[in-house]
C-alpha cells in the first residue's frame, strides 16, 4: 500500500520533517564531537529555522488536509508557523552571548529551541485532540529543560522546577478534559467535534472548560498565571525571550484553532470563559505591573495582560476577531523580541542588570537604546501612531463588532493603566540621573534592536499589507 | 490645479526637519547652535508652505480641498487629508505659532537641545496631521501620537514637578480618548468605513449617537479642557517650560474645540443637541468658577492656565449654541485665544527667564525697569480681558451672541466671566507692572531683547489687527461654518418635525 493515499500526503508535513531530521543531525554532530561544537549547533539551527521558514513559505497555497484530518497546513497554520519560526530563530540569535560564556557551553540549548519549535509547528497544524497534545508536549518538556538551562543557578533551576511542575499540572488537566470531549462527542477531530458539539451538553462543556484551562496555562492567562513571573524572573534572559515569543505564538494559535474551528457550536459557552480570562488577564497584567522593580518580572505581567488583549480578539469569535488575534500576535513578538534585546544589552562591566532603577538616565549614556526602547514602551502601551495602537485596534473593533461593549471599556480602561508603568520606565529612562555608562551593545542585540524598533516605529507605512495576509490567514480557518 | 501634495508636505516637512536634527551629531555649543537654526528654518520653511494653503484656498467652497486620499489600511481606512474653512486657521494657527516657540527657547533650553528641538518639531507634524486628517484613524494616530512628545517636553525640560504633571497630562488625556477611540470603532461597523466626508453623511441611529457622542465628549472635553476635568492643565502649564505651556495653549486645547466641530456637531447632531443644556451648564460654570479660581493664583502660569479654562468655556458654549454667530464665534475665539494665551505664556517667560520665578508676590513694579515689557504685557492682558479694539473682545462678543439666541441664562452667567476675566488680569497686571519697584532683585532686570520684541511684536500686531478687523478669519471659515450649522439645524429640525407628526 502506497503511503501517498489520499489524506496521508506528506508533502504538507515536509518543513517539520526537515526540521525533525535536521534537529537530530545536529544532535548527532553535538554528542559526538562535544560541547566545542556549541557555536556551530547554534549557527547551524538557526540555517535550519530559516530553511524550514522558507519551505514552510513555499508550501502550495491553499488548505492541506493530512493523516486523515490530524494536520491541517492552512494560511493560518502558515501564517502562525513562520511567526514562531522568526521567534525561535531570533531567540537562538540573542542567545549567542549567553552561550559563548565557557560554563555554558552547552549544545543541547539550540537542539531543544529547534524541538520545542517542531512541538509548535505540530500544534498550530493540530487537527484533531491527539496531535494537539502531541504538539503541546513536544514543546512544553523541551522547554522545562531550557528553563533550567543555567544548571548552577539556583533561580533557574527553581524556574525549570516550577514550569514542569506546573506545566505537567495543566496538560493533565488539558487531557482529562479533551477525554470528556472524546467522550461526549465520540470523536477527537475538530470537525468532528464540531458537527457534534452542536447541542450544548453538560459534560461536553464540563471537558471543554478543562479544555481552555489548560490552554490558558500555556498562554499564561489569568487564572492560571501564577507561574509565569517566577518562570521569566528566573530563567535566563535569553530564555526569557523565547518563553515570551515563539510558545506564546504556538499557544495562542492552537488557542483559536480550537475553539474557532471545534466549538463553533457553542460559542456562547466558550465566549462567557474568554471574556472573564481576557478581563482578568488584562486588569492582573496592568495592576500587579505597578509594583515591580525587576524588569523582567515586569515583562511577564506586561506578556499576561498582553495575552489578555488577544484573547479579547479571540472572545469576538468572528474572523474580525481571529484576524485581531493575528495581527496581535505580529506585533507583540516584534516588540516582545526588542524589549528583551534591550533588557539584554543592559549590562554594566560585564554584568547583567535587571533593575528597572538601574535604566535610570539611559537617555543620556545611551540616547539610542532609550530612544528604542521608549518607543516600545509607548507601543506596548499601545499608543499611536507606534505598531501596538493597531494591535488594539484589531482586537478591539472585533469586539465592538460582536457587541461585547464591556469588554471593550475595561479592556482599553486597563490598557490606560498599563500605560502608566510603562510610562514610569520611560520617565526613568529619560527624567531621572544617569546610573552609569552601559556596556556597548553586541552587534546581533543591535540588529534585532534596530529590526524590530524599526518594525514597531514604522509599522503605519506598511500596516496595509500585513492587514491583508492576515485577513486572508484568519478567513482561512472559517 | 496643483501637482504637489501640498497638505501632506505641509505636515510632514517638521519630520524631515527632526530627521536633519537627529542626522546633526554631536554635543558641543556648535550642534547645540545648528539644531536651532535648523528647527527654525524648518518651521519657518512650514509656514511658508502653509502660506501657500491660504493662498490657494478657496474661502467660497464649504467643501474639503486640498484633498489627498491613498490606499492605507484595507477596508475602508484610508489615508485622506484635506482642509475646509474650519481646520485651515488651525492648521495655520499652528505653523505661525511654531517658529515663535522655537525662537523663545533658544536660549532658555541649554541642555538636549538637539532632542528638545526633535521634539517640537515630532509634534508639529503630529498638530498639523490632526487638523487636516479625514479619515477618523489617521485623526486618532495623530491625535494621541502628540501625548509622546509634550510628554517628555514637561518631564525633561519641565520645572521641578515635571514628572508629577507630565503623568497627569498623559494619563488623563489617554483616558479620555480611549473612550473616543472605541467610539470610533462603533462608527466604523455602522458606516463601513472611518473617512470623514462619508460618515458625515451617514446616518447615525439615535442610541449610537447618545454613546457616541459621550465617548468623543470624554475625549475632548479633557483636552479642551472643560470643567471639572480641567486640573490637568494648570499642573502641566506650570511645569512644562515656556515654549511648551505656548504649544499646549495655542493648538493643542483647540484639539478639542476642533473635535466638537469636525465630530460632535456634523456626525451626532441629535445627541448634541439633546447634550447642549449639559455642554452650556459646565460652559458657564467653568467660566466663572475658573475666573474665580484665578483670583486666588499666586503664580503666573497657573492665573494664566485657568483663564484659559474659562475663555475655552466660551468656545464649547458658543459650538454647541449651533447658530451661526455661536459657530463662528467659537471659531473665532480659538484662534484668537491661540494668538494671546500663547503670546501672555511668552510673556510670563521672559520674566521667568530673568529671575527664574513665576511668584506674583516676588513682581512688581516693573514698568520702572521695563516699559517695553509694561506696554506688551498690556496688550495681551487687555485681549485677555476682552477689550473692544482686541481680538478677545470679537470671540467672546460673537459667542454670547450666539448662546443669547438659544440659551439667555447660559449667556447671562457667562456675561460674568467677562467682568471676572477684567478682575484676576487687571490684578496681575497690577501687581507685576505697577507699583514702586522696591525688591532688590528687579533692580537689574533688564527690558526686552531684539530676540524676546521678535516673538512678542508680531502677536500683538496680530491681536490688534483681528481685533479692529476680523473678516480674514471670519471669512475663511464662513463657507464652511454655514454649513456646518446648516446641516445642524435640518438636522434637528426634521426631528423635531417627525416628533410632532406622532
Amino acid at each position: 500500500m502506497s503511503f501517498e493515499t489520499a489524506g496521508y500526503q506528506l508533502a504538507p508535513v515536509l518543513p517539520e520533517i526537515v526540521l525533525a531530521i535536521g534537529a537530530m543531525a545536529l544532535l548527532m554532530l553535538g554528542a559526538y564531537r562535544g560541547q566545542g561544537t556549541t557555536g556551530a549547533v547554534t549557527s547551524l539551527a538557526v540555517v535550519l529555522l530559516v530553511v524550514v521558514g522558507v519551505l514552510e513559505y513555499m508550501l502550495p497555497a491553499g488548505k492541506h488536509v493530512t493523516f486523515g484530518g490530524s494536520f491541517i497546513v492552512d494560511d493560518f497554520a502558515r501564517f502562525m508557523k513562520i511567526l514562531a519560526l522568526i521567534g525561535s530563530a531570533v531567540t537562538l540569535v540573542l542567545s549567542t552571548e549567553f552561550l559563548s560564556d565557557p560554563s555554558r557551553r552547552i549544545f543541547e540549548y539550540a537542539i531543544l529551541v529547534l524541538l520545542s519549535t517542531l512541538g509548535m509547528m505540530v500544534l498550530i497544524s493540530a487537527g484533531d485532540l491527539i496531535s494537539l497534545y502531541l504538539g503541546l508536549e513536544l514543546m512544553s518538556l523541551a522547554l522545562y529543560v531550557v528553563a533550567a538551562s543555567n544548571r548552577d543557578n539556583a533561580k533557574s533551576t527553581e524556574a525549570g522546577l516550577k514550569y514542569f511542575v506546573l506545566g505537567a499540572l495543566s496538560s493533565g488537566m488539558l487531557l482529562y478534559g479533551s477525554s470528556l470531549v472524546y467522550g461526549f462527542t465520540g470523536t477527537v477531530s475538530f470537525t468532528g467535534i464540531a458537527a457534534a458539539a452542536t447541542i450544548s451538553n453538560v459534560g461536553l462543556v464540563f471537558g471543554l472548560v478543562f479544555l481552555l484551562a489548560g490552554l490558558c496555562f500555556k498562554v499564561s492567562a489569568v487564572p492560571f498565571h501564577m507561574w509565569t513571573p517566577d518562570v521569566y524572573e528566573g530563567a535566563p534572559t535569553p530564555v526569557t525571550a523565547f518563553f515570551a515569543s515563539a510558545p506564546k505564538v504556538a499557544a495562542l494559535a492552537v488557542f483559536t484553532r480550537v475553539t474557532l474551528t471545534a466549538f463553533p457550536g457553542i460559542v456562547s459557552q466558550w465566549q462567557q470563559i474568554l471574556v472573564f480570562v481576557s478581563i482578568a488577564s488584562m486588569a492582573l497584567g496592568s495592576f500587579a505591573a505597578i509594583g515591580q522593580t525587576n524588569i523582567k518580572r515586569l515583562m511577564a505581567y506586561s506578556s499576561i495582560g498582553h495575552m489578555g488583549f488577544a484573547l479579547v480578539g479571540l472572545a469576538s469569535g468572528t474572523v474580525e476577531g481571529a484576524q485581531g488575534v493575528l495581527m496581535y500576535i505580529v506585533i507583540y513578538v516584534a516588540m516582545t523580541l526588542g524589549s528583551f534585546s534591550v533588557i539584554l544589552a543592559m549590562k554594566r562591566n560585564g554584568q547583567a542588570v535587571e533593575k528597572i532603577s538601574d535604566f535610570a538616565g539611559l537617555s543620556r549614556t545611551n540616547p539610542l537604546l532609550a530612544f528604542m526602547f521608549a518607543m516600545l514602551l509607548f507601543s506596548l502601551a499601545g499608543i499611536p501612531p507606534l505598531a501596538g495602537f493597531f494591535a488594539k485596534w484589531y482586537v478591539f473593533v472585533a469586539a465592538i463588532k460582536a457587541n461585547l461593549f464591556t469588554l471593550a471599556v475595561i479592556g482599553v480602561l486597563s490598557s490606560v493603566v498599563g500605560a502608566y508603568y510603562y510610562l514610569a520606565i520611560v520617565k526613568t529612562m529619560y527624567f531621572d540621573e544617569p546610573a552609569g555608562q552601559v556596556d556597548p551593545m553586541r552587534v546581533e542585540v543591535k540588529t534585532v534592536l534596530a529590526v524590530s524598533g524599526l518594525f514597531t516605529i514604522l509599522f503605519a507605512l506598511f500596516a496595509g499589507p500585513v492587514v491583508s495576509v492576515a485577513s486572508a490567514a484568519a478567513k482561512s480557518l472559517f | 490645479m496643483t501637482t504637489w501634495p501640498i497638505l501632506s508636505v505641509t505636515t510632514f516637512l517638521p519630520l524631515v526637519g527632526a530627521l536633519i536634527v537627529y542626522l546633526s551629531r554631536g554635543d558641543d555649543e556648535a550642534a547645540k547652535r545648528n539644531s536651532r537654526w535648523i528647527a527654525l528654518w524648518t518651521t519657518l520653511i512650514t509656514f511658508a508652505v502653509s502660506v501657500i494653503l491660504v493662498m490657494r484656498f478657496d474661502p467660497t467652497n464649504p467643501d474639503f480641498q486640498f484633498v489627498e486620499k491613498a490606499n492605507w489600511l484595507a477596508t475602508g481606512i484610508t489615508y485622506h487629508m484635506g482642509v475646509d474653512g474650519i481646520s485651515l486657521p488651525l492648521v495655520i494657527l499652528t505653523t505661525a505659532v511654531m517658529p515663535f516657540c522655537i525662537i523663545a527657547s533658544w536660549k532658555a533650553i541649554t541642555n538636549r537641545v538637539r532632542e528638545y528641538m526633535m521634539a517640537f518639531l515630532i509634534l508639529e507634524t503630529l498638530m498639523i496631521g490632526t487638523f487636516s486628517a479625514l479619515d477618523l484613524v489617521l485623526f486618532y494616530l495623530f491625535f494621541e501620537g502628540g501625548l509622546i512628545p509634550m510628554f517628555l517636553i514637561i518631564g525633561v525640560w519641565g520645572g521641578p514637578r515635571r514628572v508629577y504633571a507630565s503623568f497627569k497630562f498623559f494619563l488623563y488625556t489617554l483616558l479620555g480618548s480611549v473612550l473616543m477611540l472605541l467610539a470610533i470603532m462603533a462608527l466604523y461597523w455602522n458606516g463601513g468605513t472611518t473617512d470623514i466626508p462619508t460618515l458625515m453623511h451617514t446616518a447615525v441611529p439615535r442610541s449610537l449617537q447618545t454613546w457616541a457622542w459621550l465617548a468623543f465628549f470624554a475625549s475632548f472635553a479633557v483636552k479642551m479642557p472643560m470643567w471639572p476635568v480641567h486640573t490637568w492643565l494648570p499642573d502641566a502649564h506650570v511645569e512644562a517650560p515656556t515654549a511648551g505651556s505656548v504649544v499646549l495653549a495655542a493648538i493643542l486645547l483647540k484639539m478639542g474645540g476642533y473635535g466638537f466641530l469636525r465630530f460632535s456637531l456634523p456626525m451626532f447632531p441629535l445627541a448634541s443637541h439633546d447634550f447642549a443644556p449639559f455642554v452650556f451648564t459646565l460652559s458657564a460654570i467653568a467660566i466663572i468658577y475658573t475666573s474665580l479660581v484665578a483670583l486666588m493664583q499666586e503664580d503666573m502660569k497657573k492665573l494664566i492656565a485657568y483663564s484659559s479654562v474659562a475663555h475655552m468655556g466660551f468656545v464649547t458654549m458658543g459650538i454647541f449654541a449651533g447658530t451661526m454667530q455661536g459657530v463662528a464665534g467659537g471659531m473665532f475665539q480659538m484662534i484668537s485665544h491661540g494668538i494671546v494665551s500663547g503670546a501672555l505664556f511668552l510673556c510670563v517667560g521672559v520674566v521667568y527667564d530673568r529671575l527664574h520665578t513665576r511668584e506674583i508676590a516676588a513682581y512688581g513694579g516693573l514698568v520702572n525697569r521695563m516699559p517695553l515689557y509694561a506696554m506688551t504685557f498690556m496688550v495681551f492682558t487687555m485681549a485677555n480681558v476682552g477689550l473692544p479694539g482686541t481680538s478677545g473682545f470679537v470671540g467672546e462678543f460673537m459667542t454670547l451672541l450666539g448662546t443669547f439666541k438659544v440659551s439667555i441664562p447660559t449667556a447671562f452667567f457667562a456675561t460674568f466671566g467677562v467682568i471676572l476675566s477684567a478682575g484676576y488680569a487687571l490684578w496681575l497686571y497690577r501687581k507685576v507692572v505697577f507699583g514702586a519697584l522696591v525688591k532688590p532683585s528687579l533692580a537689574s532686570m533688564k527690558d526686552l531683547t531684539f530676540r524676546e520684541c521678535l516673538t512678542l511684536f508680531p502677536m500683538i500686531a496680530l491681536t490688534i489687527l483681528f481685533g479692529v478687523w476680523p473678516k480674514p478669519v471670519l471669512d475663511m471659515s464662513a463657507a464652511s461654518v454655514q454649513q456646518l450649522v446648516n446641516n445642524y439645524n435640518t438636522a434637528v429640525t426634521a426631528v423635531k418635525a417627525a416628533a410632532l407628526l406622532q
